[in-house]
């Protein structure tokens, strides 16, 4: 077991606890969402708001699309060695209407996917620091599609 | 007549990984250019150039670049970046100068040098960066291209033999495009051999970043008549128009689409908006087009734009495709240059590349490449950043 402490890979963009939220911003005027956060100026052309407050985004949605990545990616991303592949989905959320991208938990892969199933939202490590483990969201399967038990 | 906007000349310089300066394949293809359209630079009154931001401050101030290697000579310049459409609005500029009875022959003009290896972001923790983000969270180019090519498998039956036929398709007509980088005939075989990068994408579905340099010349209608070319191909309508919000596609770089939960919005694609100004502003539908040069970053994407173009009902390209339609000698030629496949993306080049290749095509000059009796060409092309353009030539 790592001793390390947890800490957010990105501060401010999910919440840390058991069912983790993404934290975005809703403008005041006309209801859109933004994820990443949006306080400045609202981007639907019919609003000129500079009023948003900061809301926790659905944490369930349903598969875009998704794929994998084969190479390791260039740096600021901090790879295990050897580089494991890993699987990626796009996730729709319903209430907001707008598609999260994210890495899928490990040990879920392309063939286990497929487009409008359910997913929800969790935590896993992204990297580590000499400090810290850098937790990230990710997308898992939600237990309770196909067979309930 | 008096809004029609002549193209009297068209130059390349070849595709590759040549190493040299991008002034050098400007000028080469300036000179081609020129050469085709029969004119003498002086005559040149205005010089719309695409900027590329790899190559340091002279990229910035291309069209100037341009115009002092060429000799400078008193016109005016002009430079547009817009990513991946960059040549279009350029052309764009150089259309709306004609019109405008600013000048009457302008050169339009984009190359690029590439740089070796990845494109990466800047380094430390900068999380307002989206380019940032995304690399530190590993979502990379070829994820949003995977990401659209699995959602074709998913909502429309597309395989992956699908995919490899785009690959094999354009590397045949390709083979025979002397400007083209990529000349080898690949098999279906080939490109499922090829190491897997973003699932369904392999290797061999995704495009290469090249060196290049396209040109045009274009012209009032007057001008092309008074040197005997008033049956030159025409600009009928140029698009670069921005995404409408909500925007329903995630993009690169972004780590997540608009929302379009406020009341009255709408979810948009903006690829299929592209052509729409386009056809709207010549006056004409896709059943008037007769070859198309679309931007297949990977080879599903071709199948998207084929869509996007409404060439074909949504979901339904990979059946054109399968019955041959796209190739040459088909329904609806796409792509008879080779595409990106063939070429590789020389980002302020290749939106000027594609309106080349249409040039040729309309003329009747491309050999074995020809699409017997082309007289109507749309091109169509997406960067970063809502930058896009489609081109609709006829002659």
């Amino acid at each position: 077991m790592n001793e390390k402490p947890q800490a957010p890979a990105i501060e401010g963009w999910f919440t840390m606890d058991d069912k983790p939220r993404l934290i975005g911003t809703q403008c005041c005027a006309c209801g859109t969402y933004f994820f990443p956060k949006q306080q400045r100026y609202c981007k639907n052309p019919d609003c000129d708001s500079t009023d948003f407050r900061e809301v926790q985004l659905s944490r369930t949605g349903r598969v875009w699309s998704y794929t994998n990545a084969c190479y390791k990616p260039p740096a600021p991303f901090v790879a295990a060695e050897p580089f494991e592949p890993y699987t990626i989905a796009a996730v729709t959320l319903e209430e907001e209407q707008m598609t999260v991208l994210g890495q899928v938990v490990t040990g879920v892969n392309v063939s286990d996917l497929k487009v409008g199933m359910a997913m929800e939202l969790v935590l896993e490590p992204l990297h580590e620091t000499d400090d810290d483990i850098k937790m990230t969201w990710k997308w898992r399967p939600l237990a309770e599609q196909g067979e309930q038990h | 007549m008096s809004n029609d906007i002549a193209i009297i000349g068209a130059g390349m310089h070849p595709w590759g990984k040549w190493g040299h300066n991008f002034v050098e394949y400007g000028v080469a293809a300036a000179r081609e250019a020129l050469a085709d359209a029969g004119i003498p630079w002086q005559d040149v009154g205005f010089v719309s150039g695409g900027a590329t931001v790899r190559c340091g401050y002279p990229g910035y101030v291309a069209g100037a670049t341009f115009a002092q290697a060429l000799g400078w000579q008193g016109c005016e310049v002009n430079t547009s970046y817009a990513a991946c459409a960059s040549g279009s609005q350029a052309l764009a500029a150089a259309r709306n100068k004609i019109l405008a009875g600013a000048c009457d022959v302008a050169l339009v003009i984009g190359a690029d040098t590439t740089p070796k290896g990845f494109l990466a972001p800047a380094g430390g923790y900068r999380p307002e960066d989206p380019d940032w983000v995304r690399f530190y969270l590993g979502i990379t180019n070829p994820t949003y291209f995977a990401l659209y090519a699995r959602r074709r498998m998913d909502l429309y039956g597309d395989t992956l033999e699908d995919f490899a036929a785009v690959k094999v398709k354009n590397s045949l007509i390709g083979s025979k495009n002397p400007r083209a980088r990529y000349r080898k005939c690949f098999t279906a075989e080939d490109v499922a051999a090829s190491a897997m990068v973003a699932d369904p994408l392999r290797l061999m579905d995704i495009c290469a970043t090249s060196d290049g340099g396209a040109a045009l010349i274009i012209c009032s209608a007057d001008y092309a008549r008074r040197i005997g070319k008033a049956d030159a191909p025409r600009i009928a309508a140029i698009s670069t128009v921005t995404p409408s919000f909500a925007s329903a596609v995630v993009e690169m770089p972004d780590i997540a689409t608009d929302s379009a939960a406020a009341a009255g919005i709408e979810a948009h694609s903006f690829r299929a908006a592209l052509p729409v100004k386009a056809y709207e502003e010549a006056g004409i539908g896709p059943e008037d087009v007769d070859v198309a040069e679309v931007y297949d970053l990977s080879t599903a994407l071709e199948l998207d734009w084929i869509e996007d173009l409404q060439l074909a009902p949504r979901g339904e390209a990979a059946q054109l495709l399968r019955r041959g339609d796209t190739a040459v000698g088909g329904r609806i030629p796409v792509n008879p240059s080779g595409g990106l496949a063939c070429f590789g993306e020389a980002v302020p080049a290749q939106a000027l590349a594609q309106v080349c290749e249409l040039t040729w095509q309309l003329r009747g000059e491309c050999g074995d490449r020809q699409v017997a009796g082309a007289k109507v060409g749309i091109t169509a092309n997406q960067g970063l950043f809502g930058h896009g353009s489609s081109v609709i030539i006829k002659r």
